[in-house]
Formats: C-alpha cells, sequence, structure tokens
C-alpha cells in the first residue's frame, strides 16, 4: 500500500468534517469530532498582541495576557485554579507579536466549565494589584534568567539586529526597564482598548460535536462586544542588511557557546514558503538535522546539535542556523555552515533528497495529527494564513510539485551571507 | 477501534507487548532494555547512554548514512531515551512503513558496528551535550544533589556521565556493555497501532525467534544504607538567581507506598504526569507548595516531583527563589507543609481530585499512539504493564491515613539532602 493509499484510507481533516461559522459578533468557530478519546483540545486567537505596545513599555500586551488568570469579576486566582486542577484540565494564554493566543484542554464532560473560564478571564479579567505585582516578580526573575541563557541571549540580539525597525526586532515580554514602567491601569487600559470578539478564531478537536461547539461558545462569548477594537497598526516593510554583522555575547562561567546565524526569510503567505520550507529540511532538519547536522555532528563531532529553521510569520521572515559548540570550534562550525551555504545557493539539490524531504513531509501529516491538539492547531492555522480548509487534503501534491529548481532560486532569494547576521554567546572563543 | 494489549513470550525471553488502535494510519514501535545508569560501575558513568547513542551509528545491513534518512523519508519520527533504569528505542511510522522499524531494531540489536572513528565523534557530540547542560544552573545543582544522596548506588550518578568518565571510556567497554545487556532476554518489545496483532506477532517473532537468549544478568545493584543525618550541598556559580532543591529517598514504583505518594505528591507540588507524548495534565497552582511558597513571595515558581523507578530513588522539591529571599526563609515554609501533612489528615475528597486528575491525563495520553506504546513497555521496566492498568484505582484506594503515613516515614529531614544554588551575582560581561 503506498503512503498515499494509507493516507487516504484515513481521512485527514478537511472541507468535509472541519465545521466552520462565523458568529454575528465576528468570532470564527473551527472545529472536528474526534471520538476515539473522552478528551477536547481547543486553542485560538485574537488580535491583541505586542504590535500595540508602546515601546517604553514593552511587554504589556504579553504581561495582560498573563494576568487573564490572575482573578476575574466571578472567581479569585486560587477558584480558576481550583476548578481547572480538579477537572485535570489546562488553559493557558500567551501574547506574540501579533495576537494573543489561548489553548486548553479538559475531559469533554468539561468543555462548557472551560468555556465558561475562558470567556470570564477574556471579558472580566479583573488584574488584582497583588497579583499584577507578583507577576511583575516572576517577569524580572526570567530576565535575570534569560541573562544567563546562552541561547536565548543569541536568538534575542539576532532578532533585534535582522529584525531592526519592525516589531519583530523586540522581545514580546519585554525588557527589565520596560516591564518596570508598566502599572496595572496599563494592563486594564490595554485590555478594554483591544480586547474583543471582532479576529477572534475558536478552533476545538475531540469528543463533541460541532453543535454542541457553537452553542457552548455562542453562550460563553456571543453576546460579546467592543466597537472601538482597533485594528493593527501598518507594519513597516523589513529590508535585507547592507553588510553581515558578527557579534559575540561575552556571558561569563558558561561552558559552551550558542551560535545562531542567517538571514531574512519568507513570509509564510509568500509563495516561495514551500520551497524554502522543503529547501530547509534538505539543509538542517532531515534525518539528523541535514546536511548541516550531517556535517556539523556526524561527520565532525563539533556540536550536539546542529540544524537550521525556517520561521516564516505574517509580516517577515528569518532562516536561521543554530548550533550548540565548544569555545574552540566556533569558528570551525561557522566555516563548516557558510560552506554549505555556498553549496545550497550555487548548485540544486538532488532529486534524491527533494523526494526524501518530499516523502517525509507527506507521510508525517498524519503523525503531526494525532492528537486533539495537533488538530485543534492545524485547523487554526488553515484560518490564521487563510490556507483554505482544502490545504491539508491538497498539502500532499502541493509538496510534490515542488522542483530543486525552484529551491535553488529560493534559496539564492534569501540566503546572501553579505546579509547575514551572525551572534553567538557564553564564554570567549579565545578563553580556552 | 482499540484492542486490549496482549503480552507474547518467545523462548528466548523476549517480551512483545501488542495493541491494536485503529483511529489513524500509523503505528509505533518501541524497544525497551532493562540498562541505565543503575547499571554503571565507577569509572563508566554515562556508558549506557553513549551506548545508546552509538546504536544510531549503523550497522553491515543499515549503515548509519541511511538510518536516519530511510526513517524521515517515511515521515516517521525516532529516537532514544537512556535513563535510570532503561534505555529505550523507538519509531512512529506510517502503517505502511512499519517492516523497516522492525528490520532495524532487530539488527540493531546484536550487529551494531561500534567503530572506533564513531566512538571518538560521539565522545565529542556527548562532551559537547554535557557541556550544554552545564550551561543551565539547574543542572548543576541536581547533579550536586543526586550524588550527594547517594553513596554507593548508581543512582548517584547523573545518566550522561561525568566528564572524567567520558574521556576514558573505550570502545572495549562500550563494546562489552552492549553485548551484555542488548539482548532478547533483556529486552520488551511494544507495538501501538494500526495492525492486526496475530500478524505483528508473527513478523516480530520472525525477526527475533534465531536471536540466542545471551547470558543471563542479575539485577542485582549494592543497595543503599538509609540516610541517618540531613546533609547539606551547595553550588555557586553565574547569574542573580538563587534555587533551592530538596531530595528524599522515595520508594520504589512497586512498593505500595508509591501510590499514597503520588497523592502526596499531587497535594503537596501538583500532579506529575506520565505521559511522554500528548503533553501533560494540569498546572500546580493549587498545590500547597505553590500556595506556601509563590502566592506568599518567597518563590517564583515550585515543582516537585515522584519518579517510578527498581530501588529507591528520590522525591524532588524545586524551588527558584524571588531575588531578596533566602533558601533558609523557603526551607522553613517548604518544613511548615511537609509538617501538615505529617500532623493532620487529608481530606477524601483529595484523593477522588487524584484519581480524576489521574483519568484527565490518561484521556489525553491515549489521544496519541506514540504514547500509547510508550505506556506499553515503560511499566515493565520497573514493575508490571498491570501498574498502568490499575493505576486509577490503586490511587482511589488510597486513604488519608495512608498519606499521612508515607510523609511521616518517607519525609523526614533525616532522610533528606538539601541543595542550594548561589549566584555569584552580576559578572562582567558584554551586553
Amino acid at each position: 500500500m503506498s503512503l498515499r493509499q494509507s493516507l487516504a484510507r484515513h481521512s485527514l481533516p478537511g472541507p468535509e468534517d472541519i465545521f466552520r461559522t462565523v458568529l454575528p459578533n465576528g468570532i470564527t468557530i473551527l472545529t472536528r469530532t474526534n471520538q476515539t478519546s473522552p478528551s477536547v483540545a481547543f486553542s485560538g486567537y485574537l488580535p491583541a498582541g505586542s504590535v500595540f505596545d508602546p515601546r517604553e513599555k514593552l511587554g504589556l500586551a504579553a504581561f495582560t495576557a498573563a494576568a487573564l488568570m490572575r482573578g476575574t469579576a466571578y472567581r479569585s486566582f486560587q477558584e480558576i485554579y481550583d476548578d481547572l486542577e480538579t477537572a485535570g484540565a489546562s488553559l493557558g494564554f500567551s501574547a506574540s507579536t501579533h495576537t494573543v493566543g489561548f489553548g486548553g484542554r479538559s475531559l469533554a464532560e468539561d468543555l462548557p466549565m472551560m468555556l465558561k473560564l475562558l470567556a470570564e478571564c477574556l471579558l472580566q479579567p479583573v488584574f488584582p494589584a497583588e497579583q499584577v505585582e507578583r507577576l511583575r516578580s516572576q517577569a524580572m526573575t526570567s530576565f535575570a534568567i534569560r541573562a544567563q541563557d546562552t541561547a536565548e541571549m543569541a536568538s534575542l540580539t539576532f532578532d533585534e539586529i535582522l529584525f531592526a525597525g519592525h516589531p519583530y526586532a523586540l522581545p514580546e515580554e519585554g525588557y527589565t526597564e520596560t516591564v518596570a514602567a508598566i502599572r496595572r491601569e496599563d494592563l486594564t487600559a490595554f485590555h478594554q482598548r483591544h480586547y474583543g470578539p471582532r479576529g477572534l478564531v475558536f478552533s476545538v478537536a475531540g469528543a463533541v460535536t460541532p453543535q454542541q461547539v457553537v452553542d457552548q461558545v455562542a453562550e460563553a462569548l456571543g453576546s460579546w462586544t467592543n466597537p472601538d477594537q482597533p485594528v493593527e497598526p501598518v507594519l513597516p516593510e523589513v529590508h535585507p542588511l547592507s553588510a553581515p554583522v558578527r557579534r559575540h555575547l561575552f556571558i561569563p562561567g558558561k561552558t559552551q557557546i550558542d551560535l545562531v546565524l542567517g538571514s531574512l526569510g519568507p513570509k509564510r503567505t509568500d509563495a516561495d514558503y514551500q520551497s524554502a520550507s522543503l529547501g530547509n529540511n534538505i539543509l538542517g532538519q532531515f534525518g539528523m538535522m541535514g546536511r548541516i547536522g550531517d556535517i556539523v555532528r556526524e561527520k565532525s563531532g563539533l556540536a550536539y546539535s546542529a540544524s537550521t529553521n525556517l520561521n516564516g510569520s505574517r509580516a517577515a521572515g528569518s532562516w536561521e542556523f543554530a548550533a550548540g559548540v565548544a569555545p574552540e570550534n566556533l569558528d570551525r562550525v561557522i566555516e563548516l555552515m557558510m560552506a554549505e551555504v555556498s553549496r545550497f545557493t550555487c548548485e540544486p539539490v538532488s532529486r534524491e533528497e527533494l523526494d526524501d524531504s518530499q516523502s517525509s513531509y507527506i507521510g508525517g501529516l498524519p503523525l503531526s495529527l494525532e492528537s486533539n491538539a495537533g488538530v485543534s492547531r492545524a485547523i487554526l492555522n488553515i484560518e490564521r494564513y487563510q490556507l483554505g480548509l482544502d490545504y491539508l487534503l491538497n498539502y500532499a501534491s502541493m509538496i510534490e510539485k515542488i522542483t530543486p529548481e525552484q529551491i535553488l532560486e529560493t534559496a539564492q532569494r534569501y540566503l546572501n551571507p553579505a546579509q547575514f547576521v551572525t551572534i553567538s554567546a557564553g564564554p570567549q572563543p579565545t578563553e580556552v | 477501534m482499540t484492542s486490549e494489549p496482549c503480552l507474547k513470550l518467545l523462548p528466548n525471553g523476549l517480551a512483545i507487548y501488542l495493541k491494536e488502535i485503529h483511529t489513524a494510519p500509523i503505528i509505533s514501535h518501541w524497544v525497551w532494555y532493562r540498562v541505565g545508569s543503575r547499571n554503571e560501575v565507577a569509572g563508566s558513568t554515562g556508558i549506557s547512554h553513549w551506548v545508546e547513542h552509538l546504536q544510531f551509528k549503523g550497522t553491515p545491513r543499515f549503515p548509519a548514512s541511511q538510518l536516519d534518512k530511510a526513517i524521515s523519508r517515511t515521515g516517521g519520527v525516532w529516537n532514544a531515551f537512556t535513563y535510570l533504569d532503561w534505555t529505550t528505542f523507538y519509531e512512529t511510522l506510517p502503517a505502511s512503513q512499519i517492516d523497516l522499524a522492525l528490520d532495524l531494531e532487530c539488527d540493531r540489536m546484536t550487529g551494531s558496528l561500534f567503530d572506533p572513528a564513531d566512538v571518538e565523534s560521539e565522545r565529542n557530540v556527548i562532551l559537547a551535550e554535557l557541556e550544554g547542560n552545564q550551561n543551565e544552573p539547574r543542572f548543576r545543582l541536581g547533579e550536586a544533589v543526586q550524588k550527594t544522596a547517594f553513596d554507593i548506588h548508581p543512582y548517584r550518578n547523573e545518566v550522561i556521565g561525568s566528564r572524567e568518565d567520558l574521556k576514558q571510556i573505550q570502545r572495549s567497554h562500550l563494546f562489552a556493555h552492549y553485548q551484555r545487556f542488548y539482548q532478547p532476554a533483556n529486552a520488551v518489545i511494544a507495538v501501538a497501532g494500526d495492525f492486526d496483532a496475530d500478524e505483528m506477532f508473527a513478523r516480530i517473532a520472525g525477526r527475533y525467534t534465531d536471536i540466542p537468549a545471551g547470558p543471563m544478568l542479575t539485577d542485582r545493584v549494592p543497595p543503599e544504607p538509609p540516610l541517618t543525618a540531613e546533609r547539606n550541598v551547595e553550588v555557586t556559580g553565574p547569574g542573580s538567581t538563587t534555587y533551592l532543591q530538596l531530595a528524599y529517598r522515595a520508594p520504589t514504583a512497586r512498593e505500595p507506598d508509591f501510590f499514597p505518594f503520588t497523592i502526596l505528591d499531587s497535594l503537596l507540588g501538583g500532579p506529575t504526569s506520565l505521559n511522554m507524548f500528548g503533553g501533560g495534565g494540569t498546572t500546580n497552582k493549587t498545590s500547597r507548595l505553590y500556595k506556601a511558597l509563590v502566592e506568599t513571595e518567597l518563590a517564583v515558581s515550585v515543582r516537585a516531583g515522584l519518579q517510578a523507578t527498581i530501588d529507591p530513588f528520590l522525591y524532588e522539591i524545586a524551588a527558584t527563589l524571588r531575588p531578596e529571599r533566602t533558601p533558609a526563609q523557603v526551607l522553613a515554609a517548604i518544613d511548615v507543609q511537609i509538617s501538615r501533612l505529617q500532623d493532620e489528615l487529608i481530606p477524601e475528597a483529595e484523593i477522588a481530585r487524584a484519581a480524576k486528575q489521574a483519568r484527565a491525563m490518561f484521556a489525553y495520553g491515549s489521544e496519541n499512539i506514540t504514547n500509547q506504546a510508550f505506556w506499553l513497555g515503560y511499566a515493565e521496566m520497573f514493575s508490571r504493564y498491570s501498574w498502568f492498568t490499575g493505576y486509577i484505582e490503586s490511587l482511589a484506594q488510597v486513604t488519608p491515613a495512608d498519606v499521612q503515613r508515607v510523609a511521616r516515614i518517607y519525609l523526614q529531614p533525616q532522610r533528606r539532602v538539601v541543595g542550594m544554588y548561589l549566584p555569584e551575582g552580576p559578572q562582567e560581561g558584554v551586553p
């Protein structure tokens, strides 16, 4: 039986069984029933991300999202978590640049309770002063831990330079001084202004019927309005660097250096995103981390992990190479990576490599859809990037159409060493 | 769509668990070996983990360069884990491709090459992995606490091993370790997914029947005498954050006390998930320690955990302190909560709550075929699969008096290690 036949035997989520509807107040609901386990998983987002943060109060959207579950008009922090934990359930909110995302899971029998709680947190958080201060204190500790984390510091600096002048340059959680400047009133005002039903998308998968979902979501969130909810500001264009940047962050007392290098990549919605994605798989993912893993880890034994990542977002993207390396091996690893960039942008990938990655993508699809959370996230992304409800059904043919020449053109478009940012963080390379 | 698991044994001692699940065209296949850091002697710490790495370096039939590609080409995933008591390898693949997993696992049970060049290359990779771990204050503290908690039992060592041992272990040591522990009588195969059980058994039996059982292994590890006085260990290092970690000697998974201890843990530190895939259960914000440490602004976070092991391991409590607090303040607050468990009976409702949490956790875990195959083999490493199937009932039968009894026995100060990571404060670095 071929992979394609095997996939066809068990249907992938598609227009036939993904139910989609929009409530009168603008909330989009997506759902797919799965009765194999008595559980449900849901996810969603609304447009209240850090793109709305004032620069001097960077972290406001993230702080607001983190504080939603710290007390509502009807339940205290402890009551909220008592209800959740007694049910063995979970619920959480977090902010990204564009949106506040949320996700939860529970036994199906507890979904009405979960939606009621979700609605309370979204509509009627009270931001108790004591809880706000506690969250601030936790944020400050996490900044102190971040400052000691070589991988995080390398990544943070990489974004600051690659996306300079764009919101993607800034960490959603902010910095010590910007979070210190946020007052409780800022959270209340941010919530009142930016939280509303327009642009809210809710996706659920599990042991529940579409009608039950629509009824329960309508009951919980159907009467919500916020006519003054602002639209996202127009973001500046992202431009490639005019010259390469190389920087080392010295973090004393560490034994290993984390390295991040790379350039801008395609947006998730760009036409060349899938060819970049397949190319990235060949370059630094396939098997034991693709060509990069092969040369850095397998052939040279210079790192435990060495891989590449394509991060395609709504307004821009990055194409990143990463490794954790001993200080004495740093220069050699950079050299090896740049040699692979050169090869990748000069000659097309082999037919065999592409066949392998295409086969991997197509065969891997059902694995990513095993759990309710996986299905919920997949159909949420279909909505987020307007991929169409038949996206998963058409996925195999879309992947199969990509050619080595397309991958080469895409690589040449993005992977230009003259526009690379290279950041290392940890002990001094010369210390050892 | 799902059948009860069946267990079959081959004459060479290989145990095979099979569970049909026909919800997705996927099969997850695991091979478990009863070997981990528990089976390591001084001078060879980390050898089990290193052998696990070398299992990915190829056999005459499957050269290393082809292994990863063969799996990835199917869209499947594979990996391996080495722990205290066990080492496991798994593949989750489209059902139509499962022969690949069956072939390669059978092949590498006895046929791995251990090429000297690969041994050296992996030495560097594992040293790099260790160096990456040692960048983390919590790893360094955990390592020190574990070493202090045991004098002779191999549980005192980190699974990854020590730098000294990793530098001196040779190919001959690795190969001898492999030959000793990688054999049918020391293994369990667990397969779950879209297959017919009889047909799958025939496929597995056909591959493994001719492999000899191998030498009889003794399961004896020198028992660790009880701790008779509290031990303290301090680690210093960069940063500005203080961490506290307590470790109490805990019961084994097979002891009846394990289940009351699980309820105790759920109440004190929050429920621990037994899912390796498919996510955990819930948070721990209503746990007694969260209320006593985080709500009172002594710590920014706290977690606790009990692990299912063959020999008595550790019940650990770890807190990240707020900058203005001292380890002594946090320790005192933890001790108040432990005294409460020893002095007062917990409400009956807490036991029902823990059972419901476990029911939810099993529901989440059963969404995921890989996780279901994991369950089949995991419990066999320290008990029997029935340990899992009876888990919720075992919890439900616990009484408040049982919880009080285990708190009084196990959570005595003389049975613990108190570890602290003390930051050296801001150092000069380039921002």
